[in-house]
């Protein structure tokens, strides 16, 4: 090992293979390493460090593996400098990156039961391996619902995807927005009015969801008046986080570090600080 | 190891000399403006002999003492925190080639430390953060090469502060960590010497060069007696029963309002902290754009940028600021690195401008505890 | 074919309802069918209908005057259409129109309201089914305008 691979402040060097325009505001980059080392091993939901030459560095998370050459795969929204910088890098192009880091979905645990994934917005990008474990094993599982909530129509990630999970796999794929135009003729209404539209049985159902923090609250609620239990929901939080390895204290959620005891929590550890404010 | 030496003020000049000859970067207390500092010193001259300080609430003095102690204070401003976890430093350089570019790691250097004057506290406080960069599954290569060699003349404290309350975190005032040499200073009469007890091999080796002598029960009762009598006279008191499960259950409690009001968020207490450690990164670059730098610089729970995520601040108040870091402190750091955060040094009680004592406000929030309150 | 009752009994909306009341509900509905793009009502109309949703999907839309439709909510499938004719002065807030084609059970509400009145047990039978969906209607409606996945920077 080299002193580079140490160090986890240090970043590897990767390359862009491929770019991909997701929606208007959101982008996937292919990553192959640029090193000797092979492309790391990543749990579901497991996040990387990604660097921006000069500008800086954000989590992302990881949202998959490409088909063949087994490249990264990360998901990203537009929201700031560094995003917007990582939206600028072309083919060819090289980024830095530092990872993988955090805790991941729970995939064993799911084994046996029903599952219901609620995603919102970009929040579809994390649980997207985890669906994609799921799919590699499918006869393990029993019922598995995807829940997808975003604000409008065009902010919709993968779609081209749900049909063959739907189709091949019989996953019941349910997708709703905040609000349409009448091209939509999709569902309109929050993320929750689609609990009760599909099938699963509460008692033995883990729950996975990834989204804003109040979308994940009311997820929660009508997920115990469904009947689930708490200690089989699953949540991922985000703060934010400079060296995502314990080091920087800055991604500090009660007694949690969102880098290395999350970002993936069962919600019953967290519960108490989940619903204090500003924390 | 072996019974207790003494050591007087010349053979203590001749440690340290020893130490420099063996390459050691001795770093102890001496006078820099108004304050006693931790800094580069050579020799027993650059101690603050004869001087003390007097610490309170937002509240710092040095004062002339009546006799020629050369530890007769407590603890200064900042810790030794500034040399093992520097409140600067670049991480790495990475240089621009084409679309490409590629990443030069600094290159580290052993300083090779010797500290002189460490209290029972910050030797504490140094095992603390030992936990956090170099005891989990991550190591904070800098914080690991400062540390690697690192020396510590301990002093067992001869007199307690206005703000101290280690008695209370069970860190002191008597050194019960590991250390290399610890000392008692014993001013008697026309007597002054030290007691000097030996932690390690390496520093046995080096007490047994200087040829000192053994000490007498009489001269160990003394220094016991010193090192009582500081306990007995702690500044402050901490109640730390059960105060992890208090802090938590007490989250919405309205003193964290009360005390917001007086507090500036001006950073002092996490900056003063031997234990703070939170840092954040910067990246530059040069005009040319060719060249950028990542620097790693201490950051502190009470700025705002502390908890930005698209779009807005989590913690956007300095109630929600002080929260966290007393929670930290006292409550979550048990959860985190099996230990209180607080060694009981008293610098945050001292440096901060408005006076606030988190002694007082975890007794307020004992006080009308809410989830006590119902029984009264 | 099945007969009105039992597809109103089988409805998740009177799961469980009591014999007696369901043939008082029953008195009330017929079976309608709304083709994709038909309007079921339209803002500002009186409120005399309450219909269940066998099949298909309806879209309440609001119409700003200088833009375009914006669909606000979507029904489907065992889930229940249009609350207003409950409540006084009984005008439509929305327009509701089917996204495909759908078929309901539809109960006038002139006819429900006055057996709810001669029947309170009825009329709270009714009411503590229709509480729990406007609750969850309002709660929705205060999500979508906090607008949580919105790009607040």
């Amino acid at each position: 090992m080299d002193n580079n691979a140490q160090d986890p402040m240090v970043p590897q060097l990767y390359e862009v293979t491929r770019t991909i325009r997701e929606t208007h505001d959101s982008f996937s980059l292919h990553l192959k390493s640029k090193g000797d080392s092979d492309i790391p091993e990543f749990g579901p939901g497991q996040f990387n460090m990604l660097y921006a030459f000069g500008v800086g560095e954000v989590p992302i998370s990881i949202s998959g593996r490409a088909e063949k050459s087994g490249n990264l795969i990360h998901t990203i929204r537009n929201v700031g400098s560094v995003t917007s910088a990582l939206n600028d890098l072309k083919k060819g192009h090289t980024l830095g990156l530092r990872g993988p880091f955090g805790t991941s979905w729970p995939i064993e645990a799911c084994k046996k039961q029903d599952v219901v994934i609620i995603a919102g917005g970009i929040g579809l990008a994390p649980l997207r391996p985890a669906i994609y474990a799921l799919l590699k094993q499918r006869d393990q599982f029993g019922e598995i619902a995807i829940l997808y909530g975003v604000r409008q129509p065009k902010d919709l990630l993968f779609t081209k995807e749900f049909e063959t999970w739907r189709g091949k796999y019989g996953i019941q794929v349910k997708v709703t927005v905040d609000s349409a135009d009448r091209e939509w003729k999709g569902n309109v209404g929050v993320v929750t009015t689609l609990i009760p539209r599909v099938s699963f049985d509460p008692t033995h159902t883990v729950a996975m969801i990834c989204g804003p923090e109040i979308m994940m609250k009311f997820s929660i609620l009508a997920l115990k008046q469904s009947g689930m239990s708490e200690k089989n929901i699953f949540i991922t939080m985000e703060r934010n986080m400079k060296c995502a390895v314990g080091f920087c204290g800055h991604c500090q959620f009660g007694p949690a570090f969102i880098c290395k005891d999350g970002p993936v929590f069962a919600y019953n550890k967290i519960k108490p600080f989940f619903e204090t404010r500003d924390l | 190891m072996d019974k207790p030496s003494v050591i007087d003020k010349e053979d203590l000049n001749k440690l340290i000399a020893k130490l420099n000859q063996q390459g050691y970067k001795t770093i102890g207390p001496t006078i820099r403006g108004e304050a006693i500092v931790y800094d580069r010193i050579s020799s027993i001259e650059d101690l603050p002999e004869g001087w003390t300080d007097e610490q309170g609430p937002g509240h710092y003095r040095i004062k002339k003492r009546n006799d020629k102690a050369l530890f007769g204070f407590n603890v200064s401003p900042h810790s030794w925190k500034q040399f093992l976890h520097p409140p600067e430093k670049k991480l790495w350089t990475a240089e621009k080639n084409g679309s490409s570019f590629k990443i030069i790691p600094e290159e580290l250097e052993n300083p090779k430390f010797a500290f002189i004057g460490v209290r029972s506290c910050e030797l504490h406080a140094i095992a603390i953060q030992d936990k956090v960069f170099i005891q989990g599954p991550h190591i904070d290569s800098v914080y690991q090469i400062n540390r690697k060699d690192l020396f510590t003349v301990a002093v067992n404290c001869g007199q307690a502060g206005g703000t101290c309350f280690c008695v209370s975190m069970q860190t002191g005032p008597k050194v019960n960590s590991e250390f290399d040499l610890a000392l008692t200073e014993v001013l008697e009469k026309d007597k002054h010497y030290f007691v000097v007890e030996t932690g390690s091999d390496r520093a046995q080796s080096i007490i047994e060069n200087l040829d000192l002598r053994t000490a007498e029960n009489q001269e160990l009762k003394i220094a016991e007696e010193i090192i009582d009598n500081t306990a007995q006279n702690m500044g402050r008191f901490l109640d730390t029963e059960g105060i992890k499960e208090t802090l938590f259950e007490n989250l919405e409690h309205p003193r964290w309002e009360e005390v917001a009001n007086r507090c500036l968020s001006c950073a002092n207490c996490t900056m003063a902290c031997p234990t703070c450690f939170c840092s954040t990164v910067e990246d530059v670059t040069d005009i040319t754009g060719d060249h950028a730098e990542r620097w790693q610089k201490w950051d502190s729970c009470f700025t705002m940028d502390f908890t930005y995520i698209h779009g807005g601040h989590v913690r956007n108040s300095t109630k929600s600021q002080y929260r966290q870091w007393m929670t930290h402190k006292l409550a979550s750091w048990i959860d985190q690195f099996d230990s209180s955060g607080c060694v009981g040094c008293g610098r945050c009680i001292t440096w901060c401008p408005v006076g606030i004592d988190l002694t007082e406000e975890v007794a307020a929030i004992r006080k009308s505890d809410k989830t006590k309150i119902d029984n009264i | 074919m099945k007969s009105l009752e039992s597809i109103i009994e089988n409805h998740p909306f009177f799961k469980d309802l009591e014999p007696r009341f369901l043939e008082l509900v029953t008195g009330c509905a017929s079976n309608v069918r709304f083709e994709a793009g038909s309007f079921i009502f339209r803002q500002n109309e009186e409120a005399n209908q309450f219909y269940l949703i066998r099949q298909g999907k309806v879209a309440l839309e609001v119409c700003p005057p200088n833009r375009d439709p914006v669909i606000v909510q979507t029904v489907s499938d065992g889930e229940i259409l249009g609350w207003a004719w409950m409540v006084p002065p009984y005008n439509c807030h929305f327009d509701a129109q089917a996204l495909e084609l759908t078929r309901a059970i539809q109960l006038d509400g002139q006819c429900l309201r006055k057996k709810c009145e001669e029947d309170h047990s009825l009329g709270y039978q009714v009411l503590s089914r229709l509480l729990p969906i406007i609750g969850k209607n309002m709660e929705a409606t205060q999500l979508q305008l906090t607008d949580i996945y919105g790009n607040r920077s």
